[in-house]
């Protein structure tokens, strides 16, 4: 019989062994458990409200959209069964596909459609001039929608299709009720996936289910198109931001899949036998931004100067680190897609000091400080800026490079005062394919002053260009327009491209397959093995 | 003694007034917008202005002041500009990885530094005591950090005992729960081990001068007896006082540990909410930490009643 003492250590010698076993606990799944580590936390739900990537990446786990495009950026049908365009090109009208059901079990009306469009209309960009081209949005039937506009409008498909930032995604009637300017509070979609919201806690877990009773298409799976069939029971966001943290948990099997890899882990886990490191976003890439408003890029020549002192390679290189991870590009469209072009005038992505500095002095410029804002935090971003300022400094400029956190650039570049009351000339951020593949969907692109991006450029010209963009429906045009826009970007001196990076996604080797190409992050038709 | 309990009590109101006033001007005078957040990238500056103007950051400071006070007299915290949560829920969720980690590291940092402090007093100017006192330096001068990765290394990537990061909620079950403890309490516990070892070394050595002590050798007690009984209760009051101080302390330690271990606590919270200059949450989470700070300080002078009877409040 043991002694009491015994019995003691018995029960702690149990309980060790139990606390240690190798086989963990964290490695096991019930059922089919894909847990990934998102881009960043999910704090906001409304895919209207924001333009915040992570939100449109919860926004195509739970919504469906009308049309998608595929992963070479062409537009498909997605909830759309079917769709005639009138001989004036003035009326569309669409016809839903059958066993489309909200996650309540309620059937998705063109009453659900047409007031989800009413509200993505009032909130994006190209939704906004889409809603003013329109005469009247009906519906036919409960599965039947007509949209009419006054006149021509070439983007009917490519705005209903919208990949990015920010897609019209459909919600019931009664959740599109809310006020554009309120973020919603019901997840209600018609999706693959299912929110769970009593298991939804910021800054640790997003959790989805499997939407049992979603209809895919029946086309192969490709970008924000084709069948979105979910092969897991449950998709589960783990939200880890430290990139040590998050290659340690993927190398040690406790998380599936990192959405973006920080390219500081590239070397190890590329090495890593038990890791895919894939790059289904085919590219991102880097802008620099001006500001138009104030001296001294109020005068293009100068703003032409700064742009005369990229060096892509050099800005490239110490951001990316690795050869095979960026490239150059001097198009303002994503180079291989169907807009770039090469005729970029005298941008080359090549710095030209000589010119630049000829180029200052005919324009004036009083050697006043540029204000260059370096976002010392933001790994993603923070290579840049101290290169850029040398490249400033030998095409002539003074520059005045001001180190602050993200959150504090992101408020100052919205500000509109002199260099002396907290305003800025110049910053640096990134953007997806998805976001700049066709010029209505790039947000800096804008020549319409005050009311633009932040830079402000004034550029009647190019809003002109963007109108008939808007109005024209044949490619060849749209192609011409679009070279025209480009080269009024580098006249104008608006912002340039400073480069190309491969976004890398990783994964366990053997466990997950199935990861689809697109121009966005899409986390249907993975498989967990 | 319920006078000095009120008395306490009522102290705290005015260092609470302090600390929300404190940290509502330090939050609007530092630079950053949650509305620019709030928009997104792609977002204009009229889209922030409308934001700004929904969250009522257009307002005068007296006047956001006013309305945030008069909500806290409700005993409304507020709610996050970002989540469709309250500040209280969002404390809520996050509160239970915070007491668990800082629960476990106190009980470690006591079982391994108070018999650590009394054998250096015991075996005083011995190389004992010399290599303890080298490893309180090591512990005072190593970041939690490193100390973090260095055990992530060995213990989950190297030998794959445990796991490299997160929580597991004790619902969830006692053994995953305390396996994801080890290395976050262990990292946070070597300095706290460092302090309460070095002072409990000091005041047990000093006891061990006291005529008392002499006397019960004398006696013929066991040398064991006299350490614990005699010497150690006598030195209990600036132990007790060094932990609770480390307890406070903790809450900061908190906020790096949980970091490097991804552990979704309130220091993890409070990060994101000032990365996100979300400023509801973190004047509640200040609050709130200001609130169990004075808690401890007051649960420690209550604990001297225990360790010295002759105090008398």
């Amino acid at each position: 019989m043991l002694s009491k003492r015994n019995l003691k250590a018995v029960v702690v010698g149990a309980m060790l062994a139990a606390a240690f076993a190798t086989t963990s606990a964290f490695a096991q799944d019930a059922g089919k458990v894909l847990r990934l580590v998102p881009q960043s936390d999910l704090k906001i739900l409304d895919p209207i409200w924001t333009t915040a990537f992570i939100t449109r990446n919860h926004g195509y786990a739970v919504y469906d959209t009308l049309f998608g495009v595929d992963e070479q950026g062409k537009v498909k049908p997605q909830m759309v069964d079917k769709y005639t365009t009138g001989a004036d090109g003035k009326t569309w009208t669409f016809t839903l596909r059958k066993s489309l059901e909200f996650h309540d079990g309620k059937p998705v009306t063109s009453e659900d459609v047409l007031a989800s469009l009413k509200r993505w209309g009032q909130r994006d960009g190209l939704g906004q001039k889409m809603y003013a081209a329109l005469d009247k949005a009906e519906a036919v039937d409960a599965n039947t929608f007509r949209l009419v506009f006054k006149d021509s409008f070439g983007m009917v498909v490519d705005a209903l299709s919208k990949p990015s930032s920010n897609p019209p995604f459909i919600m019931p009637a009664r959740v599109a009720a809310t006020p554009a300017d309120k973020q919603i509070d019901d997840a209600t979609g018609s999706g693959p996936y299912i929110f769970k919201k009593d298991e939804y806690r910021p800054g640790e877990k997003v959790v989805y289910l499997k939407n049992t009773r979603y209809v895919p298409r029946t086309e192969a799976p490709s970008g924000t198109a084709g069948g979105k069939n979910v092969y897991v029971d449950r998709m589960e966001w783990i939200i880890l931001k430290d990139a040590q943290t998050q290659a340690n948990a993927l190398a040690n099997g406790e998380v599936d899949m990192i959405e973006w890899l920080p390219p500081e882990q590239y070397t190890a886990l590329k090495n890593n036998a038990a890791i895919t490191v894939d790059n289904p976003i085919p590219k991102g890439s880097f802008a620099l931004h001006l500001n138009h408003i104030i001296p001294p890029f109020d005068n293009p020549k100068i703003a032409q100067a700064a742009i005369m002192a990229i060096n892509q390679e050099a800005l490239m290189r110490a951001q990316m680190v690795h050869k095979e991870l960026y490239n150059s590009c001097a198009s303002v469209y994503p180079c291989g897609t169907a807009f770039s072009s090469d005729k970029t005038g005298y941008f080359t992505g090549k710095p030209q000091f000589e010119k630049a500095k000829a180029l200052l002095k005919e324009a004036g410029y009083d050697g006043k400080p540029v204000v260059l804002m370096y976002p010392a935090d933001f790994a993603l971003l923070n290579k840049f800026p101290p290169v850029m300022a040398q490249l400033l400094k030998q095409a002539g400029f003074n520059v005045d490079m001001q180190s602050m956190d993200w959150p504090t650039l992101v408020t100052r570049r919205a500000k509109k005062d002199p260099v002396d009351k907290g305003g800025w000339n110049l910053f640096i951020t990134g953007w997806g394919i998805a976001d700049n593949m066709n010029p209505m969907f790039y947000a800096p692109l804008t020549g319409n002053g005050e009311k633009g991006w932040f830079g402000w450029a004034t550029d009647d010209k190019l809003e002109q260009l963007k109108s008939e963009f808007l109005a024209s429906a044949d490619e060849p045009r749209r192609k011409e327009l679009a070279t025209a826009i480009q080269q009024r970007v580098y006249d104008t001196g608006i912002y340039a491209p400073i480069g190309e990076y491969k976004p890398l996604t990783a994964y366990r080797k053997g466990v997950v397959s199935g990861v689809v190409r697109s121009p966005v992050n899409v986390f249907w038709n993975i498989k967990k093995s | 003694m319920l006078i000095f309990l009120a008395r306490r009590i009522l102290s705290t109101v005015p260092v609470l007034v302090i600390v929300a006033l404190i940290v509502f001007l330090m939050l609007r005078l530092a630079p950053g917008d949650p509305a620019a957040a709030i928009v997104g990238d792609s977002g204009t500056s009229e889209n922030i202005a409308k934001v700004r103007g929904q969250l009522g950051l257009n307002e005068s400071l007296p006047t956001q002041f006013v309305r945030w006070s008069g909500q806290l007299l409700q005993g409304n915290l507020g709610e996050s500009y970002f989540m469709k949560k309250t500040v209280v829920e969002l404390i809520g969720q996050r509160i239970e990885p915070t007491v668990s980690l800082a629960a476990v590291t106190l009980v470690v940092t006591i079982l391994i530094a108070v018999p650590l402090g009394v054998v250096a007093a015991w075996r005083h100017g011995g190389w004992l005591d010399r290599m303890l006192m080298g490893f309180s330096v090591m512990g005072f001068s190593i970041p939690a950090f490193v100390i973090g990765y260095v055990l992530i290394w060995i213990f989950a990537l190297h030998l794959q005992l445990l796991p490299v990061q997160g929580y597991s909620r004790l619902s969830q079950g006692p053994w995953l729960w305390i396996r994801h403890l080890i290395l976050p309490s262990i990292t946070l516990s070597i300095i706290y081990v460092a302090l309460i070892a070095r002072v409990t070394r000091a005041a047990v050595a000093e006891a061990m001068t006291e005529d008392y002590i002499r006397t019960a050798r004398a006696k013929g007690i066991s040398e064991k007896r006299v350490l614990m009984r005699h010497a150690l209760a006598n030195a209990a009051i600036p132990i007790v006082t060094v932990i609770g101080i480390g307890i406070a302390l903790l809450i900061g330690g908190v906020v790096v540990t949980e970091t490097v271990f991804a552990i979704p606590g309130l220091g993890q919270l409070t990060v994101d909410a000032v990365l996100s200059r979300d400023f509801p949450l973190i004047q509640g989470i200040t609050l709130f930490f200001s609130v169990v700070y004075v808690l401890i300080n007051l649960l420690i002078d209550l604990s001297y009643l225990v360790f010295d009877p002759r105090i008398r409040y």
